[in-house]
């Protein structure tokens, strides 16, 4: 059965300047898979330049690989049809970073939500419209009276966010892709939104995306984990093993970096890795994109691209540190059974069980 | 008692809006003491970065310090003239604004950014001196001189917010003040910007308030943290002992908010929404989300008092 969703060696190449000399190599060789049938909860994990939004925007077919294709359900997305588009719209949803600059300023926020119910006829009058849009925003944590016939700017960035969790969710789509959805919101805040998200993978068995720059609320939420560094996977598989022992040295630095409220542990940063090995210098196209920083690299790390080595059932590794585990082709990251499809339990989608109370907000007037 | 360098004493601003007033900061009282990086944090709000830019004066209408005192050493920075004031700003209190991207001349060269100030300052440099006190502060902040000759657009973030400290350093002022300092960053860059501040502080001596929302970044690199809730200081105390043992229901929260690289699945949010600072609750302002409340919290406003050693807080639970 073909993959809901399919990145097969993907590349995406900007090239800019003068006669289109510049070129960045924004994502290379990239392989995933979002399975039909097991909903996975997948956090894509890097610093700004690692090609993880390049990775959302070609995902969505916002933007097309330069070489590689992405495919819904085994068809290329540059190839599908008016129909085969139509669902692949529905299926895959979106939610961004910026809360408001999704939003059209002169309308109320009952427009976005009313607009994907009449594109996709979910609803055959007005009060079915309003109920389903009811229980969206209360699966959400907002109060339907506190929400709708509201502008935009009435509503803080949290609630905003939480609306857009409401629009994708009244799709009951299949996949989310979530690119930084909580890094404009307020500490006490993202838990809660972090928490609808999981929700809606665990009760509707939606798979979700989860694109960010943040460790520790990878490490709460997602099931798996995938690091890039400078458009490669460097490491990916279990989120606990990942981000608890960290193998590649890049990850290493990452989870080193992370500014914890723990007044006994130390936060070390860089300090924790040493100076990078100086002095190597790679010749041809293929070399570890974290040579150069790296305080373990060795002659082999500027030769060659090192593969992703297998060093745990549930684990793998871009590093040469690891060369005595076996290979596993960048292709079959995600059939090789690397992360946890299909081990969350999935109840059967029903939105009465979800009707938990709302949240005591108060709007912002 | 360590000395103080920087006293604030119940300083008020409002805003003046079109819907009525706003009481973004209402009534905050803190102590800065000589060399020490006390950290300020609160969420969207909660007037964390007007207090910064009161102590500055750089609040600007429909804002208006309608309160207080705020003494560096025994001078009122409330009471100068704007020119006084002018001539403090840099050599006594620098600022490094939030978003370094943005606080930077696109068109000026990294040189003449760090040059321009002293000279409004009136600080005389021969051709020589200003080359070699460029290449001094590049050095102090970790770039390297080539940087004096490039425009803001070819610097990355952290090299950006890098040469923001420069201009801060460049006066050695008594005092710096670092709004977010590394908000946009990436985790690796916030630690060595962070790392950076750290060490400079320590040559140089200044106290450092860091104003911002991300409790495990204040954790890791101030001394006191004082925490904002809706325009007032709810909490105060040594780092340490302010996560270890919080005492007001917010701080609990807000540190019980937190994602931990330990336990997996025990963040959590804090329900409802911070209040409208035009008609603040009355009490405390914290009492309509408070787990803990009780009768007296809406009737009476709590006031900040020190409860443990050197912590302070304003709850009426202690």
């Amino acid at each position: 059965m073909a993959a809901l969703l399919e990145a097969q060696d993907v590349t995406k190449v900007f090239s800019g300047g003068l006669l289109k000399r510049e070129r960045v190599i924004a994502l290379r060789d990239f392989s995933f898979t979002v399975p039909e049938e097991q909903p996975i909860f997948t956090a894509i994990v890097g610093e700004s330049g690692s090609g993880k939004t390049t990775l959302a925007r070609l995902l969505l077919g916002l933007t097309t690989p330069t070489t590689g294709d992405v495919r819904y359900r085994g068809i290329s997305l540059k190839q599908l049809n008016r129909e085969q588009r139509r669902a692949f719209l529905r299926d895959v949803q979106a939610i961004f970073q910026d809360p408001f600059e999704v939003y059209n300023p002169f309308y109320k926020v009952d427009h976005v939500l009313e607009l994907p119910i009449r594109m996709f006829h979910l609803a055959k009058s007005a009060q079915e419209m309003r109920n389903r849009i009811e229980e969206a925003l209360i699966t959400v944590g907002l109060r339907p009276e506190e929400t709708l016939g509201r502008y935009p700017h009435q509503l803080s960035g949290g609630q905003r966010q939480r609306v857009m969790i409401a629009r994708a969710l009244l799709l009951r789509p299949k996949v989310i892709i979530a690119d930084e959805p909580v890094s404009m919101v307020d500490a006490s805040l993202r838990a809660t939104i972090l928490s609808s998200l999981q929700q809606l993978h665990r009760e509707y068995g939606i798979s979700i995306l989860y694109i960010t720059h943040d460790l520790a609320t990878a490490y709460q939420v997602a099931n798996d984990v995938l690091v890039l560094y400078r458009g490669t996977v460097v490491e990916a598989g279990d989120a606990g093993l990942i981000i608890r022992e960290p193998e590649h040295p890049y990850t290493r630095l990452l989870v080193s970096s992370v500014p914890l409220p723990d007044p006994d542990r130390q936060w070390l940063g860089e300090r924790a890795l040493g100076q990078p090995v100086s002095g190597l210098m790679p010749r041809g196209t293929a070399f570890c994109v974290f040579y150069d920083r790296c305080p373990y690299a060795m002659p082999i790390c500027v030769e060659q691209t090192p593969p992703l080595f297998r060093t745990g059932d549930r684990r793998v590794v871009a590093c040469y540190l690891y060369r005595d585990s076996p290979t596993i082709d960048r292709r079959n990251l995600a059939a090789g059974g690397v992360f946890t499809n299909g081990r969350t339990e999935v109840s059967p989608p029903s939105y009465s069980a979800l009707k938990r109370e709302a949240q005591p907000d108060s709007p912002h007037a | 008692m360590e000395k103080s360098i920087l006293r604030v004493e119940d300083l008020r601003v409002y805003y003046e809006t079109p819907e009525g007033v706003v009481h973004a900061v209402d009534g905050v009282t803190f102590h800065l003491r000589e060399g020490e990086r006390l950290g300020i944090v609160g969420e969207s709000g909660s007037g964390k970065s007007t207090v910064a830019l009161a102590l500055l004066r750089l609040i600007k209408p429909p804002g208006k310090v309608v309160g207080g005192r705020v003494y560096l050493d025994s001078v009122d920075l409330l009471d100068l003239s704007e020119e006084e004031v002018r001539r403090l700003r840099l050599s006594q209190l620098a600022l490094i604004p939030q978003g370094a991207m943005n606080a930077l001349n696109p068109v000026l060269k990294v040189r003449d950014q760090l040059l321009l100030p002293l000279h409004d300052h009136g600080v005389q440099l021969t051709k020589a001196e200003a080359d070699s006190l460029v290449r001094d502060l590049l050095q102090r902040v970790g770039l390297p001189s080539q940087v004096a000759e490039l425009y803001p657009h070819e610097l990355s973030g952290g090299m950006k917010q890098r040469v923001c400290i420069a201009i801060a350093i460049a006066m050695n002022p008594k005092v710096i003040i670092a709004d977010e300092p590394t908000s946009a960053l990436d985790v690796v860059v916030q630690w060595q910007i962070m790392d950076t501040l750290r060490q400079l502080q320590q040559t140089l001596g200044a106290a450092v308030i860091v104003i911002g929302h991300d409790m495990g970044l204040m954790a890791q690199t101030v001394d006191r943290i004082g925490v904002m809730y809706a325009g007032k200081l709810v909490e105060l105390a040594p780092t340490a002992e302010l996560l270890r043992h919080p005492l007001h229901p917010y701080t609990q929260l807000l540190i019980a908010s937190l994602p931990s690289l330990d336990k997996r699945g025990e963040f959590q949010g804090i329900p409802g929404l911070p209040p409208s600072l035009l008609s603040p609750p009355p009490g405390c302002r914290f009492h309509p989300r408070c787990p803990k409340a009780f009768d007296r919290c809406s009737a009476e406003e709590p006031t900040l008092r020190e409860v443990r050693p050197d912590h302070y807080v304003a709850c009426h639970l202690w």
